[in-house]
């Protein structure tokens, strides 16, 4: 077992509402004059804690994400970490040089020049100027600046600026290394480089805790995730099972949902059970790999024998477009008049079809001709699809965001001619059909 | 599966990390003082860098740069001259007028200027500290420091200017640096508790102005401190830039009001007022970030 890096022993951290003295010294003054009893006693009131009792332990190598909502205590739990600020209660110890990137281009001055804030970043960030001697020629050349570097940064643009910043910041080499949202920023090739970079850092066997509101990114780069909810730790385990927790209070619906007959939705004739989604091999996920198939199942109970009934489907993405709707063409069941009982219809989403995200389903079942919805369950469930960077999925070896609303995997054919003469060659870069 | 992918994790074997040795806790902030000051020679090299840019960026894109390190006191003391020296016609203990203003525009110059840096610098330095950790004594200690370079230039030229009016400087000149180091000590003093106030209450920024501008009336700069009543000098003396002013002025032209027992008093003042600034701002330090 590796050794314990990061230990943390019921880190708790209490700010006060309106700590910024909302009415300023003079109202500060005012009030404490009048009467200091109430004013202090107040102060206990108007407080909350943004971190309540956070106990964990990090291990050398491990790639930590921290995930939850806005508000959650991410970003105060980093910022504890980072010794930015200090805790209410309890303690941490930390064995190792630690860097911190909470923000891309702190202490960046625009007036100064890009070999000058090189030199002050660095500083600011915990490096000696010795060490930013000797890697200057290395963070210029991966920032792609080496025409620049004597130009104040206030005229660089804004990617150039980034470019410059997440150099200097990847080049720290700590041993524990401290990230917040910073990979947001900066154009889709950089990221790459950025997550290459932060990859080769973990191969090292260094530490990484990583905030971020990316799944994606998360679900990328960590192996190991810790959810936390107003302040406290909800769950700390392998990123999937974190993730999955994540994601069914996030998008506050799971990837099941049964009800019992007399809440099921529906009328007299028939009645939804429940709607999975799992994979393949019949396990229910919240989670599926791009490349994967995802099964949808939407059960139900005909309780009055003899119409056509369709079940359908309808999913939504993050944005609320409508992906697709998908009706039941079952060939046994089509068009035929169905008998009292249970079903269990199953649709099946092909893998390399739907884009990276989160996904809303909503489920019905209508009778046609003449059509009669029968009940319609919006937001029924939910499930999220993760693209992986291992290159065979349509991204390729492209490690930025895609936008999109499907994500084919395409055949890909090359036309090859080695001069503008007669003489042509095919041949295909990939066959994923085969 | 999902796809945790790009990083199986790999330890390097049997890893023992170089720095083993550097653990770090992290605790509530307690004790009123636990003055890091190892840390703050650690980092040294930030400070170097904070002050090297506060110098560097100063006098970014003007015309005339380098040149306002001059010519701001210059300027002040070419109309002291004509208003208090020729107008008022004020005593200016046996030295030209010019010479008598210029020695105490200098050095006062520089504290006001370390004064207003530093009370502002917490404040103007907002976004680093809630982003990166440092021990944030730093910025004060940068504000006082990076006057200096300023303060050598205009030094140099008021070393010019008295020799050219025939004053020789003599021995004394070498009790300058302590001088020097008083109204450096005075600046910081007073500049981490008023930055550290400033991060709370915005206040402080639009009340430094008349500070330095009352300040700069109680202190010996366009005036002889003899023209105080004596049974008023000890008050006077509490101000420690009146014995600093008086001092310098005194150790650079051998002339003037020589340091008397008020020095002590100021000496007491200084060190009281910076040893409680830093038990201050060393109390703020652990939630500045919060509350900035």
């Amino acid at each position: 077992m590796s050794t314990l890096v990061i230990q943390t022993a019921g880190i708790s951290k209490r700010y006060r509402r309106g700590l910024q003295a909302a009415g300023g010294l003079r109202h500060a003054l005012e009030d404490f004059l009048r009467s200091p009893v109430s004013t202090l006693r107040r102060k206990k009131k108007e407080s909350f804690w943004a971190l309540k009792d956070i106990s964990l332990e990090v291990r050398e190598g491990e790639v930590l994400g921290l995930i939850g909502r806005n508000g959650a205590g991410k970003t105060t739990l980093l910022k504890i970490l980072s010794r930015i600020t200090k805790p209410t209660t309890g303690w941490a110890e930390i064995h190792g040089r630690v860097g911190s990137l909470l923000e891309v281009g702190t202490g960046f001055h625009p007036e100064l020049t890009g070999r000058e804030n090189t030199y002050l970043s660095g500083a600011i960030l915990g490096m000696v100027k010795s060490e930013i001697t000797r890697k200057f020629d290395e963070i210029v050349a991966f920032a792609e600046l080496e025409k620049f570097i004597d130009t104040p940064v206030k005229h660089y643009s804004s990617g150039m600026y980034v470019r410059l910043a997440f150099a200097v910041a990847a080049h720290l080499e700590p041993e524990i290394l401290f990230v917040d949202e910073v990979l947001a920023v900066g154009d889709a090739a950089f990221q790459k480089k950025c997550l290459g970079k932060m990859s080769e850092v973990t191969r090292q066997g260094r530490t990484i805790l990583f905030v971020s509101h990316n799944v994606a990114a998360v679900t990328r780069l960590c192996n190991r995730c810790i959810l936390l909810e107003s302040g406290r730790v909800l769950k700390d385990g392998a990123t999937h099972e974190v993730m999955n927790a994540y994601l069914r209070s996030e998008l506050a619906t799971g990837a099941v949902r049964e009800w019992n007959l007399e809440g099921a939705p529906g009328d007299c004739v028939v009645r939804l059970r429940a709607v999975r989604v799992h994979k393949v091999d019949g396990t229910v996920s919240e989670a599926f790999d791009i490349r994967q198939p995802i099964g949808i199942d939407v059960v139900f109970d005909v309780l009055e024998g003899g119409r056509d009934l369709t079940p359908n489907l309808h999913v939504f993405d993050q944005q609320g477009v409508n992906v697709f709707i998908s009706h039941d063409v079952d060939p046994n069941w089509r068009r035929r008049p169905r008998p009292e009982g249970r079903y269990i219809s199953t649709a099946w989403i092909p893998g390399n079809f739907l884009s990276e995200g989160s996904f809303l389903v909503g489920a019905a079942i209508t009778t046609l001709a003449p059509t009669n919805v029968r009940l319609y369950e919006r937001d029924a469930v939910a499930f999220q699809v993760i693209d992986s960077t291992d290159g065979d999925s349509a991204r390729g070896d492209y490690a930025g965001p895609l936008p999109g609303v499907v994500r084919p995997l395409l055949k890909w054919e090359t036309k090859y001619e080695s001069s503008p003469t007669h003489h042509v060659a095919h041949f295909s870069v990939k066959e994923p059909w085969r | 599966m999902s796809s945790v992918t790009s990083n199986p994790t790999v330890v390097a074997p049997a890893a023992k990390l170089a720095s083993e040795s550097v653990c770090m806790r992290i605790e509530p902030p307690h004790g009123l003082f636990k003055l890091h000051l190892g840390e703050l020679w650690a980092y040294r090299e930030l400070l170097y860098f904070l002050v090297w840019r506060d110098v560097k960026v100063r006098y970014k894109q003007t015309a005339i740069g380098v040149v306002w390190v001059i010519l701001q006191p210059l300027l002040t003391m070419l109309v002291a001259t004509l208003f208090f020296g020729k107008l008022a016609k004020l005593p200016s203990q046996g030295l030209p007028y010019s010479v008598f203003c210029f020695a105490a525009v200098v050095p006062w110059s520089y504290f006001s200027n370390a004064l207003t840096t530093a009370t502002n610098v917490v404040v103007d330095n907002q976004r680093v500290i809630t982003k990166v950790y440092f021990p944030r004594l730093i910025l004060p200690f940068s504000a006082v420091f990076s006057g200096l370079v300023d303060f050598s230039i205009a030094f140099v030229v008021l070393l010019i200017f008295t020799i050219a009016h025939g004053i020789r400087p003599t021995l004394t000149i070498l009790l300058l640096p302590f001088f020097l180091l008083l109204a450096i000590l005075t600046a910081l003093g007073v500049g981490l508790w008023l930055s550290a106030l400033n991060a709370l209450y915005r206040d402080v920024r639009y009340l430094i102005p008349f500070l330095v501008q009352f300040w700069t009336l109680a202190s010996p700069v366009y005036y002889s401190s003899s023209m105080v009543p004596e049974r008023f000098r000890w008050i006077y003396g509490l101000n420690p830039m009146a014995g600093v002013i008086d001092g310098f002025r005194w150790a650079l032209t051998g002339r003037g009001q020589a340091p008397n027992s008020v020095l002590v008093a100021s000496v007491a003042m200084v060190l009281l007022v910076v040893l409680g600034g830093l038990a201050f701002f060393n109390r703020m330090e652990g939630t500045i970030a919060d509350r900035v």
